[in-house]
């Protein structure tokens, strides 16, 4: 018998979806080695990890609390990824996303809350999109990698935080805690419960999905997107203004990672700090990874990935295993989807070699 | 030619891929010394059985035999590439396989031996050499092939083969990408190369040069073998009629009536890679004249397409269309001024494969009125225009929302085509218009072009297939080095007078002559 790979000319939807669930299962039953070696029972502990990411209102508050800002910064990921611009930079354009809305949302200016969140919004979309156009504009009339300077760009971007939040932008009565004066009530964003700590950035992030799946599917810059990402020259021939558009996409991307910050600051801190992200733009390439680039996706993705951090956190407090199980769990998944899509790109075949005459 | 022994037998080949018989119990025989030709349509099954043979499909039934070391015919291991190659296969893919960054020698030794070995190279070009003194496949081995022109890729390709000691040859539409001359020294070379020995399989769809260079047709329809004859006693008519199944219809043109100029290069250079490069081309484009472009591949083509196709300005020189400059590159601009532009490499530049054929059809116009309103698309739109296309174009899909990749060359170029002259376009520039493709297709595009001009649009055809240039230009120029040089009316014109203006020999004017 030989192994033989023909590529597919079309995976079906039903296809997509048993590759996905496929994944997902032998990701689970990949983690439960590790459980088993750290002394605990693998139902348990996954259960332990539902029960702790969905169980009660508070948990599932918490869970969407913490998907919050991943949606924008996988959706950021998710549209830059389908032009083909390698945008690994959304930690620092989430930060300056959070830079903008303090800057603007600390007093500079009073609005009724009605047209102080927006303006806070706005700001951080247009800081965090300008992080991500200035590398595209150097990649264009340069030819530097993207990849490269987004990625640098992350860490010049979180000292220069460190230093604001250390020096003029510190807060005389933060006891000397490094962090930011705080943001004005009107330009925190409402929280979606009492006494939860959901707040109105989650409906920003679904409406910034829907947004995303219907400029992919029903409009021209959806379209141009999709021929730009998929085949620059013909895109190119055809008259679609290449460097245009992947601006365009740049703006976007990094403004939705920069919504992101506005988000974690104006809903859930209050203020800027150096940690106020642990990590969200890098999670959201895994993200996006994990739903295949797709807007709606991306949505069930992120819910996933807080889930199991947020899960795995109140499993380890009772079992005593340690929480970065959960990072396993997620670097396990991400590496069966992305087996799983080999898969959907080509067909195996089992074969019988036949002996030579 | 039938007594020297067999070097490869096939045997009732099959394959299916889904419902479709791609190949129907095929078998044929090759001998030593011999060219056969495999003669069919686009989508007949030459590639498949060729790549059957070449162990990339695995056939359903049948068995590939190779004359072995041993004196008998040996059955090869199906899906193997490794072990055809070991047999002695060696396959020219229509398409070629070699890396881009690396140079022509470092190609051909690819495969065989590690890169990294002292010595070996001077080795590798001793038999290279060799190989080239014996054949006269005859080019620069230390350029990267990024750098090469496409029949000078396809040189490397072939050396690639015979470096590996070759004992069959088989070349898919070899002449695709060749000047009639180069094409003619392919010939001999393959016919020296059966002289000694080898044996050659020769894929195409061309009957002219199918009757010239092979001993042996074999004819695929559909999938079936439809005939196998003798060259020799071979009637081209027959053999079309055999290829298609019903006779093909002859395209009749009528005389040209020129009219107003509407593009205009005015003493145009293009700087850039060497291959573009222009140097002071004059060039009028009249409408309801078809110019054809005569030249050697990489001597300026793909500079005078970049410059109608609006992906290049003049460094110097003035460009006009409709009597006005063009003066910032916009293929946007030009598909808006009613320019029609047919790209050389389609694949590459015509189609985003990854797009549904609705999406290819209306992508040059997507922000007009016609098909998105407000940045909204209109997506009923679009599919009505690509059914209608589909129909009537006869573009061969699955329907308006089938992924273009799954297209072949053939329904690509169509599709092509009812995206550009669907608007009526005014100018037209036809970059290989029929390269790879079919004897119905070929004709089919003629008659498009020339309904064309016969409209009133002015048009250029960029073809290295004379023959193709002859049916359809009224009028030739000649591009060599960069220079454009006018060669007159094809009344007037023979074969021979343009093959001489391609290698640069200047026309002399016929006045001063006699």
């Amino acid at each position: 018998m030989s192994l033989r790979l023909e590529p597919r000319d079309h995976a079906s939807v039903s296809l997509k979806l048993t590759v996905s669930l496929a994944a997902g299962v032998i990701a689970l039953l990949l983690v439960a080695v590790p459980v088993i070696a750290a002394g605990g029972t693998p139902l348990e502990a996954y259960w332990l990890m539902l029960q702790g990411a969905f169980g009660s209102m508070f948990a599932l508050s918490e869970t969407l609390n913490r998907a919050t800002p991943l949606i924008l910064t996988g959706l950021a990921a998710a549209v830059a990824f389908r032009a083909k611009l390698w945008n690994i930079g959304a930690e620092g354009q989430l930060y300056i996303g959070a830079l903008a809305a303090v800057c603007v949302g600390s007093g500079l200016m009073q609005l009724p809350p009605v047209l102080m969140i927006p303006t806070v919004m706005v700001a951080g979309f247009l800081a965090g999109g300008l992080m991500m156009v200035i590398p595209t504009i150097i990649k264009q009339r340069f030819g530097a990698d993207e990849v490269v300077i987004t990625l640098l760009l992350n860490f010049v971007v979180i000292l220069f935080i460190q230093m604001l939040v250390e020096g003029v932008l510190k807060d005389p009565l933060s006891m000397g805690w490094p962090q930011s004066v705080p943001l004005i009530a009107e330009a925190k964003l409402p929280k979606l419960l009492p006494r939860l700590r959901m707040h109105w950035g989650l409906i920003t992030g679904l409406v910034a999905a829907l947004i995303l799946w219907l400029m992919v599917r029903k409009t021209v810059l959806g379209f141009e997107i999709r021929a730009v990402g998929e085949n620059k020259a013909a895109a190119r021939f055809a008259g679609i203004p290449v460097d245009a558009t992947m601006l365009k996409v740049a703006l976007i991307s990094g403004g939705l990672a920069g919504l992101a910050g506005v988000g974690e600051v104006a809903g859930v801190k209050d203020y800027l700090s150096s940690d106020l992200s642990p990590g969200f733009g890098y999670s959201g390439i895994v993200v996006a990874m994990l739903a295949g680039l797709s807007p709606v996706g991306t949505v069930i993705a992120a819910v996933f990935v807080a889930a199991v951090f947020v899960g795995a956190d109140s499993m380890s407090r009772a079992t005593g295993i340690s929480s970065y199980i959960a990072d396993l769990v997620v670097a396990l998944s991400l590496l069966c989807v992305l087996v799983g899509s080999f898969f959907l790109r080509f067909s195996v075949k089992f074969e019988r070699r036949q002996v030579g005459a | 030619m039938t007594d020297a022994p067999v070097l490869l037998s096939l045997q009732n080949i099959t394959k299916r891929f889904g419902p479709l018989i791609a190949n129907n119990a095929i078998s044929l025989d090759l001998h030593r010394g011999e060219i056969l030709a495999l003669l069919g349509e686009n989508g007949a099954g030459k590639t498949t059985l060729m790549n059957i043979l070449f162990g990339h499909y695995v056939q359903d039934e049948g068995d590939v035999r190779v004359l072995a070391d041993h004196g008998a015919l040996a059955t090869l291991p199906p899906g193997s590439p490794g072990a055809a190659l070991k047999a002695g296969l060696g396959m020219v893919h229509q398409h070629f396989t070699l890396a881009e960054n690396l140079s022509g020698l470092d190609n051909i030794r690819l495969g065989t031996e590690p890169l990294l070995s002292f010595g070996r190279e001077a080795t590798a070009r001793a038999k290279v050499k060799k190989i080239t003194a014996e054949s006269g496949l005859d080019v620069d081995l230390d350029r990267r092939v990024a750098d090469l022109t496409v029949g000078e890729k396809q040189r490397i390709e072939i050396l690639k083969a015979l470096y590996r000691d070759a004992k069959v040859l088989i070349l898919d539409e070899p002449t695709a990408v060749l000047t009639p001359q180069e094409a003619e020294g392919l010939f001999v070379v393959l016919r020296r190369l059966a002289e000694n020995g080898l044996g050659v399989i020769f894929i195409s769809h061309k009957l002219g040069e199918v009757l010239a260079v092979s001993h042996r047709i074999l004819v695929l329809r559909a999938g079936t073998k439809a005939g196998e004859l003798v060259t020799a006693k071979a009637d081209r008519r027959a053999i079309a009629d055999l290829m298609v199944g019903k006779a093909v219809a002859e395209v009749v043109r009528i005389p040209a009536l020129p009219g107003e100029t509407l593009m205009e290069f005015d003493g145009v250079s293009l700087n850039g890679a060497g291959r573009q490069a222009l140097s002071g081309v004059n060039l009028k484009l009249r409408s309801g004249e078809i110019v054809g472009l005569a030249g050697v591949s990489g001597n300026g083509q793909s500079g005078i397409a970049a410059l109608i196709s609006g992906l290049a300005v003049p460094s110097s020189g003035t460009l006009r269309l409709y009597g006005e400059a063009i003066t910032k590159a916009s293929p946007r601009d030009l598909v808006e001024a009613g320019v029609a532009r047919m790209p050389e490499d389609r694949q590459h530049d015509g189609v985003v494969g990854t797009m549904s054929v609705a999406d290819n059809i209306a992508i040059e116009e997507v922000r007009s009125p016609a098909f998105s309103k407000m940045g909204l698309l209109d997506r009923k739109a679009m599919r009505e225009r690509a059914t209608s296309a589909i129909s009537g174009y006869d573009v061969r899909c699955p329907g308006p929302d089938a992924e273009a990749r799954l297209l072949s060359g053939g329904n690509v170029q169509k599709l092509i085509l009812a995206r550009v002259l669907e608007r009526e376009p005014r100018v037209i520039l036809a970059n290989q218009p029929t390269r790879g493709l079919d004897v119905g297709a070929q004709a089919e595009v003629h008659r498009r072009i020339l309904a064309a001009r016969d409209r009133g649009a002015a048009v250029l055809v960029i073809s290295e297939d004379l023959d193709e240039l002859f049916a359809l230009a009224d009028r030739f120029v000649v591009v060599h080095a960069g220079e454009l040089a006018d060669a007159g009316s094809s009344e007037s014109l023979d074969r021979g007078t343009i093959g001489l203006m391609m290698a640069g020999q200047a026309r002399t004017p016929v006045g001063i002559a006699s």
